[in-house]
């Protein structure tokens, strides 16, 4: 026979003025199964906790309903002070008084009525409620972080320092990302490379963390706390345990003219290849494609000349398994490429490049060793004209976001050109500038001031070649849309940052969402910017949408809290409302049937198939299971069952029944 | 086999030979034209600067008259109807309201079931399989392919080409055999109806589409547009005066083209019409 207490809050007057509490606590209490029924003022304060727990020992109450708050409120602390009265906390219930009646009716008899039923239904429905245990499972306090770019390498260094090992992988031959392609940074004017390569340095040398270059993620299976993971090392032909990095390969390899992707295509590597001089690890790779024993089956030159007997022809890739207990993205992004231009004649003239182009230009480790020389024959450019939005802003181009970064760094670069070309002239076509950050405006302003940038407010319609130069024609709307037309000698397009290309198929893969531009996709864009909506996976820098450099580090920095928070904990505790299978005695064992529609409906990949054996090992019927740790009790596989033979624990279908016969009933 | 044809009124007038040679190409592939009976003017671009339902109504009226007539397909080689046409399928078919108010003011059924195809579409479709076997005197010179803004603009609605670097024409030219030149005004504005009110502009405008064709070598420009065409030909005198200097490339349309590399007669082709003297 239930015992149960139902306690009406008053919530100060954000219910009293409305309901009559009073007249729900004194109908409440003629209920059958309900021993003890009070209103009060505060429910949730710490008399109001205290009337609970003492009706809870003294009538030893079996039940509890409290009529207040949204139990997204104060479930939490109605549910402990059950507990701490020695009543499990799965048998309170809360009435939702407050937003689900006194804030959205009138003062009125029939807001008292409604008051009256939301109470009456979780009267009969935790007459039926179970005693029900948190669930535990354990951490596995190893991080996998999936990018070695300057987001990667930050978060990867956090999780260390903090005691916790870390998998790093880079899909590339070096870690170090983008901003190793960059000369310097803006607003401070830095060296790119100066600041990130003690920090590569760091994470290849730090005894927490594991790094895998030339790796990627081949699998991803289980939950937070608990994944397991399979990761493809690209082979590189080389043994690197024999290899030494000291380079004589890559000076005798005869294929040395292929694009530098570092260099984005600038300059030439050759097929087998360390990318940068700064590279980490500082050991080459063989790239496959364009290796002439691969293509043709004959050179080895390499291997010829290796002292230390390093290269591997025949090497495999190489599938690695671990176990994780979080996950951090930080695959950053890339940018948009040639033929999205046509009006620009970006891919047809030599001279038309692209921001991170201009970077490598200007970079001391670049192709012309930080000087500004143009592609196509190597003179120094006497006129430069700079555009912002290539792509960016633009809907007919499928890109209507601002890629953020550009209006910042085509400062930078017009401020570098300034002062490495004196002399020359520079011009920037921009929409808006938007410098938002700290020292960024100033920034701006120092670049049309002090160095004598020539910004244009308008955009360009066409670039072509005529005569050697190239004819930038656009408009000034700032002088009534008059035509301009600069016949420049180098143009550099603010291309539009975009997500990189297979970061679709690896949300799939890590069961994250993402976004139409296929940016991953954050579990709220204020208060959880570093977390997924899959529980244990975390987002770094600009694989969420274009970051510059201190919001991606900041990023970093913060996933990296959120994956240490959770390794604070030797166990994960979860509610336990969840889906379970039924089990009854032989020969039954389950109404379950195993048609396994629960498997294609679930979205968790939470439901397994189980053999039940007998004591020989035989099989006797195959059913289905849940697996506690993965499922998140949204209800989808109770829909399909066919047998109802699973049930959500908290919401079992005599819960649910018993709620709405109270309301039939009346 | 007969398609629907719309020649609108220049190809009734100032570019004669435009239609001429349209038919003659046509001929030539067995493809027979057939002219829409009773049709009417597609508004231009005077119509849409005045009043949005007339601007409809007028190419509704010339759609209607296809589908009564029995026409799947109807070909329509200026390109400013070719692009009033498009718009008002397109806007007919988004907007059901205004489609039965076209309807009440036409007095006519619309059901939106014609293909307009425009010069390059048609020649795609029904010459371009067989052409590189009809070429007898290849058309081996430089050319530059002007498609002009209205070809290809808005491409949301025409669906046709690249807007901003076309290459269905060069594709064309390649197959008689011309060589097409990489050039920077494919698209640009000639000045259009400028031509009449304000030839100065027209003068200077042409004058750089031209100019640019010519340094870079080209010997006859490739058109599809009676505007652009009556620009970059009949305001010869204007170019002239804007780039000081006197300039005799040819202006040819895309059909004049086709036509002497497959064989067929100069005065066919109406050679002969144009402004700027044909001598290639």
């Amino acid at each position: 026979m239930s015992k149960i207490g139902v306690f009406v809050c008053h919530c100060g007057e954000n219910i009293s003025a409305t309901v009559d509490c009073a007249k729900v606590a004194e109908t409440a209490a003629k209920y059958e199964g309900v021993t003890f029924s009070v209103d009060y003022k505060y429910m949730c304060s710490d008399p109001g906790q205290s009337i609970i727990k003492n009706a809870i020992k003294e009538k030893g109450l079996t039940g509890v309903v409290v009529g207040s708050c949204s139990p997204r409120m104060h479930e939490p602390t109605f549910r402990k002070a059950c507990a701490e009265a020695g009543l499990n906390p799965y048998m309170c219930e809360m009435a939702n008084l407050r937003e689900h009646c006194s804030w959205v009716h009138e003062k009125a008899e029939s807001t008292t009525e409604k008051a009256i039923d939301l109470v009456r239904v979780l009267v009969e429905k935790v007459k039926y409620n179970q005693s029900l245990d948190a669930i535990k499972v354990p951490v596995t306090k190893t991080a996998l972080v999936i990018g070695g770019g300057i987001a990667g390498i930050q978060t990867s260094l956090d999780i260390a320092n903090a005691g916790h090992k870390v998998i790093l992988i880079e899909k590339d031959p070096s870690i170090g990302g983008h901003m190793s392609q960059l000369s310097e940074t803006f607003p401070t004017l830095d060296c790119s490379q100066c600041i990130l390569t003690p920090r590569m340095v760091e994470v290849a040398q730090h005894p927490n963390i594991t790094l895998y270059t030339y790796a990627e993620l081949e699998s991803l299976e289980g939950f937070i706390g608990n994944f397991k993971v399979k990761i493809r090392r690209k082979s590189k032909s080389i043994d690197e345990k024999l290899c030494t990095g000291c380079g004589m390969c890559t000076i005798k390899c005869p294929n040395k003219k292929i694009p530098s992707e570092f260099n984005e295509g600038l300059g030439k590597r050759t097929a087998i290849y360390v990318p940068f001089p700064q590279a980490v690890p500082n050991k080459p790779v063989i790239d496959r494609i364009n290796c002439t024993y691969y293509t043709k089956g004959k050179c080895r030159i390499c291997e010829k000349v290796c002292p230390t007997q390093a290269i591997r022809f025949d090497q495999e890739d190489q599938i690695v398994e671990a176990e994780i207990g979080a996950i951090v993205v930080a695959t950053g992004f890339a940018v948009k490429q040639p033929d999205f231009f046509p009006e620009y004649g970006y891919g047809k003239y030599a001279d038309v490049i692209t921001g991170l182009q201009f970077e490598r230009l200007a970079s001391a480790s670049g192709p012309t060793l930080g000087e500004i020389r143009r592609p196509s024959d190597g003179k120094i450019p006497e006129k430069i004209v700079f555009l912002s939005c290539a792509g960016s802003r633009d809907e007919a181009k499928g890109i209507p976001y601002c890629s953020k970064i550009c209006c910042m760094y085509i400062a930078k670069h017009a401020m570098l050109y300034q002062h490495k070309v004196h002399g020359g002239k520079s011009y920037v076509f921009y929409m808006d500038i938007r410098a938002g950050g700290k020292m960024y405006e100033e920034f701006v302003r120092r670049a049309i001031e002090d160095d004598g940038v020539n910004y244009i407010r308008g955009r360009v319609s066409r670039i072509y070649e005529k005569n050697g130069k190239l004819i930038v024609k656009g408009a000034d709307t700032l002088l009534n849309a008059m035509p301009v037309e600069i016949e420049a000698d180098m143009v550099v397009l603010a291309t539009a940052g975009i997500a990189n290309e297979g970061a679709e198929e690896l949300a799939q893969k890590l069961h994250v969402s993402y976004d139409s531009y296929h940016f991953f996709a954050e579990a709220h864009p204020k208060l959880k910017p570093v977390e997924t909506n899959t529980a244990g996976i975390f987002l770094a820098g600009a694989c969420q949408a274009p970051r510059d450099i201190p919001e991606s580090v900041a990023m970093a920095s913060g996933a990296a809290v959120k994956v240490a928070g959770l390794f604070s904990q030797d166990e994960l505790t979860r509610e336990p409302l969840i889906a379970f299978v039924n089990r009854q005695a032989p020969p039954v064992y389950s109404s379950c049937v195993g048609c396994f529609l629960c498997v294609s409906a679930c979205p968790y990949q939470a439901i397994e198939k189980e053999e039940i054996k007998n004591r020989n090992g035989e099989v006797l019927k195959t059913v289905a299971r849940v697996n506690p740790g993965l499922c998140q009790g949204c209800g989808t596989c109770v829909a399909f069952c066919r047998t109802k033979s699973i049930d959500i624990q908290g919401y079992t279908h005599e819960q649910v029944y018993s709620e709405v016969m109270a309301l039939l009933n009346d | 086999m007969t398609l629907g044809f719309y020649p609108g009124c220049s190809l009734k007038g100032s570019s004669r030979e435009y239609a001429e040679s349209v038919l003659a190409v046509a001929g030539a592939f067995d493809i027979f034209l057939e002219e829409i009976s009773d049709w009417n003017c597609c508004g231009a671009t005077a119509a849409h600067n005045i009043n949005r339902e007339l601007s409809v109504a007028l190419p509704a009226r010339i759609l209607s008259l296809a589908e009564k007539q029995g026409f799947e397909e109807i070909v329509v080689p200026c390109a400013a109807c070719f692009s009033r046409l498009t718009v008002t399928k397109h806007e007919l078919s988004a907007d059901p309201s205004l489609r039965e108010r076209i309807c009440e003011i036409n007095k006519m059924d619309y059901k939106g079931s014609v293909r307009i195809l425009n010069i390059i579409q048609m020649l795609d479709k029904y010459v371009t399989p067989s052409l590189e076997s009809r070429v007898t005197k290849p058309f081996d010179h430089k050319v530059a392919c002007y498609y002009g803004c209205y070809l290809v603009r808005p491409h949301e609605i025409l669906k046709f080409d690249r807007e901003e670097d076309p290459q269905s024409m060069d594709d064309l030219m390649l197959k008689i055999g011309a060589t097409p030149i990489d050039w920077a005004f494919k698209t640009e504005c000639c000045g259009a109806g400028l031509s009449v009110s304000r030839t100065r502009s027209v003068g200077r405008l042409s004058g750089k589409i031209i100019s640019d064709a010519v340094d870079r070598g080209a010997e006859a420009m490739v058109v599809v547009c009676p505007m652009c065409h009556s620009n970059l030909d009949m305001r010869r005198d204007a170019i002239n005066t804007f780039l000081g200097e006197k300039i005799g490339i040819p202006v040819l349309y895309v059909t004049q083209a086709i036509g002497l590399a497959v064989g067929i007669d100069r005065k066919a082709l109406a050679l002969q019409r144009h402004f700027v003297k044909v001598t290639i």
